[in-house]
């Protein structure tokens, strides 16, 4: 395998003498706790880290090299499979990016269902998380309790957008359709249930001296190191460092809803858990609100040369009919550019760079991956822990493979 | 987003500081960037980071203008700061027959894995880094794969053999 | 099992039978999927073990993480170069009897990306049982693909997954290298065959509730 051992290189060795007791474990891309295909380079003296490599690449898809070939409507389908727990924040990102791009404004409707949307999404990124963090730690019925609640926002992002996981939802210039009927009523059952399963998770888990012991003074990392190592997110919310790009470079009407932003103190696998469980309860927040602001009016920005018409204004106007057939065909010219569009994903700081020369397909979309970054400040957070703390320390940053590798 | 005027008195004294360090400062749809002759861009990054607080680096990502363009390539430092929530770009053109730039990740150390992601998709060699070697790609593969002439399919199919 | 290589050794076929439909009838109520979830695929595989779904009503009650204790593959998300000769040594480290059920798009296919950097199709590396379309498929098509799967193990022979000691399998061919047929005697008795077996059925097996009660 071209991954061996042997690649890499000398100055990666260990510190202090204690290289004639080192173990080289490798906790390869087929683990049922890596939350993915990572395979982690360990060095081990007995159950202690002296040394972690994180070997990524495994999941490389080239989705950069794919964006550049294919329109900037059709890209929008390769962005759900980048992070798969949070396809919806990924739409956002490269639409939001475009949508700059071509200065188009978006209309009050669809600005509000892209906020209900995303904090629906961050919550569904955050059940996964739960799910499968308490599993690798033994937790086994918490990730049925999530993974049971998740099924209810699936099937809310399905009754929207047709797909549970790569739902493809945001179009530039707004959405791909309105919200169908009876949508209101089961998003509000849905969210009045939710707060009763968050005081479960509270006694399950938060409250639970088993999970306490596990999680507290694991993993801890200082706020100026979170800082140097570009960690954002809700990593960089657990080291006390207040940056929330909500809050920060507000977008799609970010700044009118009011909500806070979670902060811990002390840095570990604990503080991370309790700002996620926090943010959870915010995202509720935050979806009832725009459920009361939700207003009827158009979903889509005035720009037919961008923009799909409705499948009606298609079939009975010429107009429309020629600009659905155009967009689609040949796709619409991006004027030249860059941008670069952050947004908080629900993994940390999730930016698309877009770069365009003036024809129908980007010259450049780059993803700025919240999980390449935070995965990268795992061997700071864990070398001094035990191999079974690893497990609790990659559960805490949330990685996805899917964007890390892209 | 129409905060530029802050950003561009960033870049404004960058250019009072050293008139080498800023070749140009383009402000276009809310953005700021500024084009930095790569021999200066670790004085600037530094200036930056120690006295006007940038200190989160968000994202380098490196572009290729195409085979004909030259300098081909242009990497795009994305700076963030925790203080004051500014965002700024500094853009760092490279030719491709000598595409060297010294690294910056003995200021931030994020930018270990940023540098050998542009260098394993584009072939810009990072001059001082701790560890400079393929990172998405497989080890043993050739050619740089996110270049405009490299072909979207590859070379040749997979095969076991 | 190495009583079904000196079995069948020594007894005449027709005393099989009876024998290959318990034994199949165990094997198939059993399955226990090998962890392979390598992405989006993953998380729907997930959705299907967790209760909505449950995966485990149908005898795929635990996801072993080891291969050596698995049965089956199902090879969930898109596979990359680099992560194909993981893919195969995984594969191997299975025991005898081992079924693979390339799930999604891109494990059949590549799906979505046809680029340099994913495998066309899983098929290219593992011999693959059933094939799952959908990016990713719904829940209910994994769990149609593991009674389907269980119905072709149903009517499977034991004699097929004897554990290989046999010299033949010393030169078992790799994927990908068989040797040309096109435009032998061999390609035109096959087509011969295919075309004969060919009625107005379609090549799949249908579902349970499709079917006409013949045995």
């Amino acid at each position: 395998m071209s991954t061996a051992v042997e690649n890499i290189p000398v100055d990666y060795e260990a510190l202090d003498g204690a290289l004639e007791s080192n173990m080289v474990l490798s906790m390869g891309p087929q683990h049922p706790s890596t939350h993915g295909v990572l395979r982690l380079d360990l060095r081990l003296d007995g159950e202690l880290i002296v040394k972690a490599i994180p070997d990524i690449g495994y999941l490389h898809t080239g989705m950069e090299k794919l964006f550049e070939y294919k329109k900037y409507q059709q890209g929008i389908v390769i962005t759900d499979r980048m992070d798969y727990l949070n396809p919806l924040g990924n739409n956002l990102a490269y639409v939001m990016a475009a949508e700059k791009l071509l200065q188009i404004e978006i209309p009050e409707r669809a600005q509000t269902i892209r906020v209900l949307f995303c904090e629906l999404q961050r919550i569904a990124s955050h059940l996964v998380w739960l799910g499968t963090h308490a599993l690798d730690i033994g937790a086994m019925s918490v990730f049925f309790y999530c993974f049971r609640h998740r099924e209810k926002i699936l099937n809310l992002i399905e009754a929207a957008s047709g797909g549970r996981m790569t739902p493809s939802y945001f179009r530039i210039g707004g959405l791909m359709m309105d919200l169908p009927a009876g949508f209101d009523r089961r998003c509000k059952q849905f969210l009045d249930d939710f707060p009763e399963a968050l005081s479960t998770f509270e006694t399950l888990v938060t409250g639970n001296t088993l999970w306490q012991s596990r999680t507290m003074g694991i993993g801890i990392i200082s706020a100026e190191d979170a800082i140097n190592w570009g960690l954002t997110g809700p990593c960089l919310r657990g080291s006390g460092v207040n940056v929330d790009v909500r809050r920060a470079n507000p977008y799609t009407g970010y700044e009118t809803y009011d909500f806070d932003v979670p902060l811990e103190r002390d840095g570990d696998v604990w503080s991370r858990f309790k700002v996620r469980m926090r943010e959870m309860a915010e995202s509720h927040k935050i979806c009832r609100q725009a459920m009361e602001r939700l207003k009827p009016g158009p979903i889509k920005a005035d720009a037919p040369k961008v923009v799909l018409p409705d499948r009606d204004d298609m079939r009975k106007h010429m107009d429309s009919l020629i600009h659905h057939f155009l967009i689609v065909a040949e796709g619409f010219n991006v004027p030249a550019g860059e941008v670069y569009m952050p947004i908080e994903g629900s993994k940390g700081e999730l930016g698309c760079y877009m770069r365009s020369n003036g024809g129908p397909k980007p010259d450049r979309v780059h993803f700025r991956g919240p999980s390449f970054v935070n995965l990268q400040a795992l061997p700071v957070m864990s070398e001094g822990e035990m191999v079974a703390d690893v497990v609790a320390i990659i559960g805490s940053l949330d990685i996805v493979l899917g964007e890390i590798d892209r | 987003m129409a905060d530029t005027a802050a950003l561009i008195q960033f870049a404004e004294k960058l250019r009072t500081a050293n008139a080498g360090w800023v070749t140009e400062i383009i402000d276009a749809l809310g953005e700021v960037s500024v084009v930095v002759p790569r021999e200066s861009i670790v004085d600037v990054c530094s200036t930056l980071k120690d006295e006007h607080g940038f200190d989160l680096l968000a994202d380098i990502c490196g572009a290729d203008r195409g085979p004909e363009e030259e300098p081909r390539f242009v990497v795009n430092y994305h700076l963030f700061s925790t203080t004051h929530y500014g965002r700024l770009r500094l853009k760092v053109r490279v030719s491709e027959d000598d595409p060297k730039i010294h690294t910056v990740s003995h200021l931030w150390r994020t930018a270990d894995w940023h540098e050998r992601e542009t260098y394993d998709l584009f072939g810009v060699i990072f001059e001082n880094h701790p560890d400079l070697r393929r990172i998405l790609l497989p080890s043993d593969f050739d050619g740089h794969a996110l270049r405009k002439d490299y072909p979207l399919r590859g070379y040749e199919p997979y095969s076991m053999n | 099992m190495g009583l079904e290589n000196t079995l069948f050794e020594s007894l005449p076929e027709v005393l099989t039978v009876k024998l290959d439909a318990v034994v199949n009838w165990a094997r198939k109520s059993s399955l226990w999927p090998a962890t392979f979830g390598l992405a989006c695929c993953a998380i729907e595989m997930m959705n299907t073990v967790s209760s909505r779904n449950d995966l485990s009503r149908f005898g795929a009650e635990t996801f072993r993480a080891s291969p050596r204790q698995a049965d089956v593959m199902i090879v969930s998300g898109r596979v990359s170069r680099k992560m194909a000769p993981v893919l195969r040594r995984i594969y191997d480290q299975m025991p005898e009897p081992k079924w693979v059920i390339s799930m999604g798009a891109c494990a059949t296919s590549g799906g979505v990306f046809d680029n340099y950097a994913i495998v066309q199709g899983v098929d290219k590396i593992v011999p693959v049982d059933i094939y799952v379309p959908g990016c990713p498929p719904r829940p209910e098509m994994l769990v149609h693909a593991i009674t389907m799967l269980q119905d072709k193990i149903m009517n499977e022979s034991t004699r097929d997954r004897r554990d290989t000691f046999e010299p033949e399998s010393r030169e078992s061919i790799v994927p990908g290298t068989l040797p040309v047929t096109e435009g032998t005697a061999l390609e035109k008795e096959t087509e011969a065959e295919v075309a004969q077996k060919q009625v107005s059925r379609p090549y799949t097996i249908p579902a349970r509730h499709e079917r006409r009660r013949t045995h």
